[in-house]
């Protein structure tokens, strides 16, 4: 049904958004945490440098990623001349634009998650003889387990559907960089191309939407084993 | 056995609690806000106080003048928080061994059987916290304590979510507790009833203020 040029959008799409997820889930928990839990100097610099991908043309984060982490650029050039790693124009460069922009999406629902756990268990969990980090492990990150999985997935559809970073950062090169939506934009530019980008937007919708419902079901049944529901019943 | 010298000071409110408390149960006891629980939380580790010192049979730890806080977790000193605080992502049983497997076996006082017995909670091990009715809930938080062989226990209010009749039937158990363990326990309560139920001795609080 797909041609090869389509199933290599899409394979590509899909390892793409894994590597973001996967990348920005240590991250997406540590600045969730922080941002429900301490109060610091800088609290609202930290906040609106997370938030800041989503309001901004996203052009302008791919184009900084280019300036930074290019072949030219101070990071960049370090990559490559200290471990032999080239981000710019490869599908790692990809990764890497996708994680930035799909960042704020993980971190709200994690960060909410937290919010809601009162902090006085992990308070019993220390007089019980949990250190601080035992007791993060053990008591707020599973209870905080169905915002970190939404979020997850809604990174990983943010990571699918990513397209003005990427296309700024990497390019639009075929089998390479060329993920679902920039295979989508090209089909669209070229004579005969409008089956394959009807198709291939027709299969971001489906992907899309399996996703949500995916969440929807992770979350509900996270939440029904951990017990979580009641942990929000008004105290007597 | 425990003496504290303590100051404290958050948002306008000043705590000052000076004592020396020997072995047994002691209640505390005062009007709601006078700063009963804020003592427990100093006593814990769980806040840290602006001035004053803390120590236990002879071990120094708090003396803020020394920069020294021993961290809650090194305290060995058990809170029941007034609604049991109940990890609700757990069982109860693995709730009631959260401590004891942060235990050393040579430190452990009490097995989990015996405190399934003492508290009468050993047909509702599988259950959740969430289909815990609230005496049990109290009975849980409870054991969970008692099974971390804490050296000093301290209750903060831990009948205040519970209705009349259940208090009446929680409060032997307390007593039961006391009695069987004879751990050394720190009941905090605005009922003067409950407490001087419990207690071998009762002090004071009132406007942040421990009076002896």
């Amino acid at each position: 049904m797909l041609s090869p040029a389509e199933w290599d959008a899409l394979r590509l799409s899909a390892r793409v958004a894994l590597w973001a997820t996967l990348l920005c889930l240590p991250f997406g928990i540590l600045v969730g945490w922080l941002l429900a839990r301490r109060e610091f100097r800088g609290k609202f610099l930290v906040e609106a440098l997370v938030q800041l991908p989503m309001v901004l043309p996203p052009v302008v984060p791919g184009y900084a990623l280019l300036l930074l982490l290019g072949t030219q650029g101070p990071i960049g050039r370090w990559l490559y001349e200290s471990f032999g790693i080239t981000l710019a124009f490869t599908w790692k460069g990809a990764v890497i634009a996708s994680a930035v922009m799909a960042f704020p999406l993980l971190v709200q629902p994690v960060r909410v998650a937290f919010r809601l756990i009162d902090s006085r268990l992990e308070q019993a969990a220390t007089t019980l003889g949990a250190t601080p980090w035992n007791a993060f492990l053990t008591v707020a990150l599973p209870l905080a387990l169905p915002g970190v999985l939404a979020g997850s997935v809604l990174c990983f559809s943010r990571s699918l559907g990513e397209f003005g970073a990427t296309m700024a950062f990497v390019g639009n090169i075929p089998g390479e960089t060329r993920t679902l939506p920039l295979a989508i934009y090209s089909f669209m530019n070229v004579p005969d191309g409008e089956g394959a980008a009807l198709r291939l937007a027709g299969l971001s919708i489906a992907l899309a939407l399996f996703a949500l419902a995916a969440s929807h079901w992770l979350t509900r049944r996270a939440e029904r084993q951990l017990g979580y529901l009641d942990h929000r019943v008004p105290r007597a | 056995m425990l003496e504290f010298n303590l100051e404290f000071e958050r948002g306008g409110f000043l705590l000052q609690a000076a004592a020396r408390i020997e072995a047994g149960a002691t209640g505390i006891c005062g009007p709601s806000g006078c700063g009963k629980s804020t003592l427990l939380a100093l006593l814990a580790g769980l806040l840290p106080p602006r001035s004053g010192t803390l120590s236990f049979r002879g071990q120094t730890l708090v003396d803020v003048a020394a920069k020294k806080h021993v961290p809650a977790w090194q305290r060995h000193f058990a809170l029941v928080f007034q609604d049991g605080q109940l990890f609700p992502h757990l069982t109860v049983q693995d709730n009631l061994l959260y401590g004891y497997r942060r235990r050393a076996a040579g430190e452990r006082r009490f097995e989990l059987q015996q405190v399934l017995d003492l508290l009468e909670i050993g047909p509702l091990v599988a259950r959740r916290p969430a289909q815990l009715s609230g005496g049990e809930r109290s009975r849980v938080a409870l054991g969970r304590a008692l099974l971390y062989s804490p050296q000093l226990l301290l209750l903060d209010e831990p009948l205040a979510a519970l209705d009349e009749r259940l208090k009446q039937q929680i409060l032997p158990f307390l007593r039961r507790v006391k009695q069987e363990t004879h751990l050394p326990m720190l009941y905090v309560s605005h009922a003067r009833a409950e407490v001087e139920y419990l207690a071998d001795r009762t002090l004071w609080m009132e406007g942040g203020r421990l009076l002896t």
